[in-house]
């Protein structure tokens, strides 16, 4: 049986329809031992807090490609909060933002949004597989 | 052999008795129905009505019911949108009426009210199977505190099932495990559900409302929408179409699809909980009798005043009615009807106010979602726009002067984005131009026997399928006689 918290939740966010990375990462994440609730392209904020909630998840991983991540992705962790869910892991990655900004600088907007892990493009889902088991100390 | 088919309405005790070799209805009753004393009392009348000789050679009786306020059911989950809405199909597809849907912990409030309803059952879910466990389990845990003793389905999070049936059991009067309503996030498994509920209402809550005599003299085999729901799966089945049924009830108006509501355009990405293929919706708030003041107040007067000049649009000659008064008059005189064409108008009016608001709470819709690749559109529900065959059924519906143009009448959506089935042409009721042959099909339940269908067809498919071809009155032959031009015809 799967483990509780190693239950993750998948997407790209926003109104952002591109899936191929998505399936990748759900097959990569999957095959890694993980049991991913993948809820696809174009999901909203509240969706991705839903199924946390209901799967009991211990990560939700936001990819988003279309350059909107920034918009699309703040404001999430203070409703993980008020939805009593405020201690999952957020992990964001891809073509976060628009504009000529440094990745580090990127990291440093996005961990003050409150996601633990941020990820540029071009990142191999090993990474962030190795860094999710690290975090939920698997 | 002839079968012998009752259904115990909310208002009137309705009997139908039909040959099944080779089949064929034989004849109807009805007398209204003696809650107060002793059902058998409203159906002997009901019986009475029936000549002696015809109730001869009767080898088979089988009986549904509504009375009493039908089968009263609380559905609790996790997420509103997610496994509360999952419970609520459920148990809406078991022919119930969902009193309250709670989400998250029950909190003293909410449980205070689960008291006052004293529901027939409570539909526990919460949770993906190996998810979410703690709210299912306090939910148990709080029934027990509470002493709430309706039996309970639990139909949550399978890892967490069993410990709170332990926690149930022998402080509810039954408790039944059954599979998750939501198995996996956005995946949607309400057949088990559907089933325990069925065996519960059989086995116990017959039982507990003095039912029990009744269900071993007729054969009481379930709640009336689920055998309403029965005859349109037969339907959906012969006709091998999706099918829309409108059911519009002193109480209540229901809605049943027989159809998966995929998109019908391209472009269009589909959102939020998988919808059953045989989806019901129940709207407590719109009828035509118990429900007439919710009604006014659920579309407002001015809508339905607008519906009475739609519905006879010569009434202007004759003084308009207020329809609020025809409201608040049946409303106290359930069992009146209407006694002049004014009074008709307005029946018809309150008709098609219910059948469009029911179809539009129970349909999908659309909206814009704008990305970098362009517009896209986002659905949410069933797309029914393409629905080929609605049937209407109901005694408003049936004992209607012109039941097609109150139905067409109802298909008129103010908002285009709301995905209900589209009227037979446009700008009804003049010219049926673009109604062609594909286009929609409204039926109607003439001889009011659909409930004694749906309870015949569990044991006599064949009879049942044959007696819902005769029953059915394709209404485009009443608009036809009406003398309305049909493109092509």
């Amino acid at each position: 049986m799967v483990g509780q918290k190693r239950t993750v939740v998948l997407g790209v966010i926003g109104a952002d329809v591109h899936a191929v990375a998505n399936k990748i990462l759900d097959l990569s994440i999957s095959q890694a031992g993980f049991k991913v609730v993948n809820l696809g392209v174009m999901v909203s904020q509240e969706e991705f807090i839903n199924a946390a909630v209901e799967s009991d998840a211990g990560a939700i991983l936001i990819s988003s490609l279309y350059g909107h991540g920034e918009m699309d992705c703040r404001g999430l962790r203070e409703k993980c909060v008020e939805a009593g869910i405020g201690d999952i892991l957020l992990y964001a990655g891809g073509n976060l933002v628009v504009g000529k900004r440094t990745f580090d600088e990127v990291g440093r907007l996005f961990r003050s949004m409150g996601y633990n892990r941020v990820y540029p493009p071009g990142t191999m889902p090993e990474v962030a597989i190795a860094d999710l088991q690290k975090d939920l100390g698997l | 052999m002839k079968a012998l088919l009752i259904d115990f309405g909310s208002t009137y005790t309705k009997v139908t008795l039909v040959n099944l070799d080779p089949p064929g209805l034989i004849g109807t009753a009805q007398a209204p129905t003696t809650v107060a004393t002793d059902l058998a009392e409203g159906l002997q009348q009901a019986l009475d009505e029936l000549a002696p000789n015809q109730l001869d050679r009767v080898g088979l009786t089988r009986a549904c019911s509504s009375a009493a306020g039908g089968l009263k059911i609380v559905a609790i989950g996790l997420v509103p949108e997610l496994t509360v809405k999952a419970a609520r199909e459920a148990a809406m597809g078991a022919g119930g009426r969902v009193l309250a849907a709670y989400a998250h912990t029950l909190s003293d409030q909410e449980l205070q009210e689960i008291s006052v309803i004293q529901p027939d059952l409570i539909l526990l879910a919460g949770g993906t199977d190996g998810g979410e466990r703690r709210t299912i389990l306090e939910n148990a845990a709080r029934l027990v505190d509470c002493a709430i003793e309706a039996p309970v389905v639990i139909a949550g999070n399978k890892a967490a099932s069993d410990e709170a049936a332990d926690l149930l059991q022998g402080r509810v009067r039954r408790v039944l495990v059954t599979g998750n309503v939501m198995p996996e996030v956005n995946v949607l498994n309400v057949e088990p559900a559907r089933q325990a509920i069925r065996d519960l209402y059989l086995q116990e809550i017959t039982k507990a409302r003095g039912l029990d005599r009744i269900q071993q003299r007729f054969g009481l085999a379930m709640p009336t929408p689920l055998a309403v729901m029965k005859a349109g799966e037969l339907l959906q089945r012969t006709l091998r179409q999706d099918v829309v049924l409108v059911d519009v009830g002193g109480a209540t108006t229901d809605i049943h699809s027989f159809a998966a509501g995929k998109p019908a355009r391209a472009g269009c990405v589909c959102k939020g909980l998988p919808e059953p293929f045989v989806k019901r919706t129940v709207e407590g708030d719109l009828g035509v009798r118990a429900s007439a003041l919710s009604l006014l107040n659920a579309v407002g007067a001015e809508r339905l005043m607008a519906d009475l000049a739609l519905v006879d649009p010569s009434l202007a000659d004759y003084g308009v009615p207020d329809i609020r008064d025809y409201a608040a008059k049946v409303f106290r005189q359930k069992d009146c009807l209407p006694e002049d064409r004014l009074e008709q108008a307005c029946e018809g009016a309150m008709a098609v106010a219910c059948v469009r608001e029911a179809l539009r709470r129970h349909a999908g819709w659309l909206t814009e979602s704008y990305t970098p690749e362009g517009c896209l559109w986002v659905q949410q529900g069933k797309d029914l726009t393409g629905i080929t065959c609605l049937v209407g059924t109901g005694g408003v519906l049936v004992h209607a002067g012109e039941p097609s143009s109150l139905l067409a009448a109802g298909l008129n959506q103010d908002d285009p984005l709301v995905l209900t089935p589209r009227p037979p042409h446009p700008g009804f009721p003049p010219g049926l131009k673009e109604c062609g042959a594909q286009g929609l099909q409204l039926y109607l339940d003439r001889h009011y026997m659909l409930s004694a269908i749906g309870l015949l067809s569990e044991i006599e498919p064949e009879a049942a399928r044959v007696l819902l071809e005769d029953d059915l009155e394709a209404l485009r032959d009443a608009l036809l006689r009406k003398g309305c031009h049909v493109a092509g015809e």
